[in-house]
């Protein structure tokens, strides 16, 4: 028998997003299991990852929740900054570094902005909103901060399958959209249901006296959905390229108003 | 008053919908909806025609306007667009080929 020492041998955990996977290694087995109870849901042993990154855990430093994020491409590289977090990977060879400290939000903001990069090559997008799944069909819900996302996935049916309360992963399929489950999670404290669906309607919320869906003007729509879209990179090319896909979304998905009073009553127009 | 030569930058997309120009700067991400009049203008906007002959022979022609206030509307117009900069403005003709005015 042969015994080994001094080399631990880093733990592997894959988290599958929107059928995509991420790879995360760590060399500390409590963080690995920060991560699994994290991403429970969305943990895969067996995906082939689209991207693999190696993370050094170090101190926390000074930096705060306000320090500005900053993501850009520096010699091929996708470089992430944020605080004493620091990730950078290659989109091209799918190998990837992140330098943290032992938090599980900072992998939440390194898969965020991965998956939107992925996404952005591929006519789709992640935005904030909360999307569900109801006979077969997933909506999204869509509005800035305070808009009702989260009341709207508090008040869901007990036979509509919640993907998430907060960001919404929009994947583009030939001539239709698809929404999947994430588990970035916003006030209702709930990771998504690590699901998918076609995507039948795009609901701008908007809080009212009454419920009803409202036509709105194709236009106004593309601006508004492009507001919510998550994009953080410098990058003028991946800006026209949403563009086109927000477009693109807005030409093949029904975008309407939704007014809505915050009781149950609102997802009986929602079918 | 020196001629005008506007052209499209190259940094914006953009896309007709309904009538109506959508046009997004891809390096702030500022969002125009252009009018028809205004989407007028953003097509003729080659570099080579002069902003007054843009006003003349498209505008003053396709809409029931007055020449001048078409023209002082279109200075404005292009006042605006090119401090996004959207729209690149020239005393001279702009020779670098423009963009295609709605898939850049």
């Amino acid at each position: 028998m042969t015994a080994t020492f001094g080399t631990i041998a880093p733990e592997t955990i894959s988290i599958e997003i929107g059928g995509k996977a991420i790879a995360l290694r760590t060399q500390d087995p409590s963080f690995q299991r920060v991560i699994e109870n994290r991403y429970a849901g969305f943990v895969k042993t067996s995906a082939a990852p689209h991207l693999e990154f190696d993370i050094d855990l170090c101190e926390p430093s000074e930096s705060s929740a306000d320090d500005a994020l900053e993501v850009r491409m520096e010699a091929g590289d996708w470089v992430l900054q944020w605080g004493d977090l620091r990730a950078n990977w290659n989109p091209d060879t799918g190998q990837g570094h992140i330098r943290q400290s032992f938090s599980p939000y900072s992998i939440d903001c390194v898969l965020r902005i991965a998956h939107g990069l992925i996404l952005a090559r591929q006519g789709g997008f992640l935005v904030h909103a909360a999307s569900a799944i109801r006979n077969g069909k997933a909506f999204l819900f869509s509005g800035i901060s305070g808009a009702g996302k989260t009341t709207i996935s508090r008040l869901a049916p007990p036979d509509a399958t919640l993907l998430t309360d907060e960001i919404s992963y929009v994947r583009r399929d030939g001539n239709r959209y698809i929404a999947c489950g994430t588990p970035f999670a916003g006030e209702l404290a709930r990771v998504g249901e690590n699901c998918a669906a076609p995507l039948s309607a795009l609901f701008l919320l908007e809080k009212g006296l009454q419920n009803r869906i409202e036509p709105i003007h194709p236009t106004e729509a593309i601006q508004r959905l492009l507001r919510n879209i998550l994009f953080f990179a410098d990058d003028p090319e991946l800006v026209k390229l949403l563009f086109q896909s927000a477009c693109e979304f807005a030409s093949l998905v029904p975008i309407h108003r939704l007014v809505f009073v915050p009781d149950q009553r609102v997802w009986d127009i929602i079918r | 008053m020196a001629e005008k030569y506007i052209a499209r930058s190259k940094a914006i997309a953009a896309r007709m919908l309904g009538g109506e120009m959508m046009v997004m700067s891809a390096v702030d991400s500022t969002f125009f909806t252009l009018n028809e009049v205004a989407s007028t203008i953003w097509r003729a906007a080659d570099g080579r025609t002069p902003l007054s002959e843009i006003v003349a022979g498209k505008v003053c022609q396709e809409f029931d306007v007055d020449p001048e206030q078409a023209q002082r509307g279109a200075d404005r117009f292009v006042n605006e667009l090119s401090q996004h900069g959207i729209l690149l403005v020239s005393e001279q003709p702009l020779v670098d080929s423009v963009p295609s005015a709605e898939r850049p």
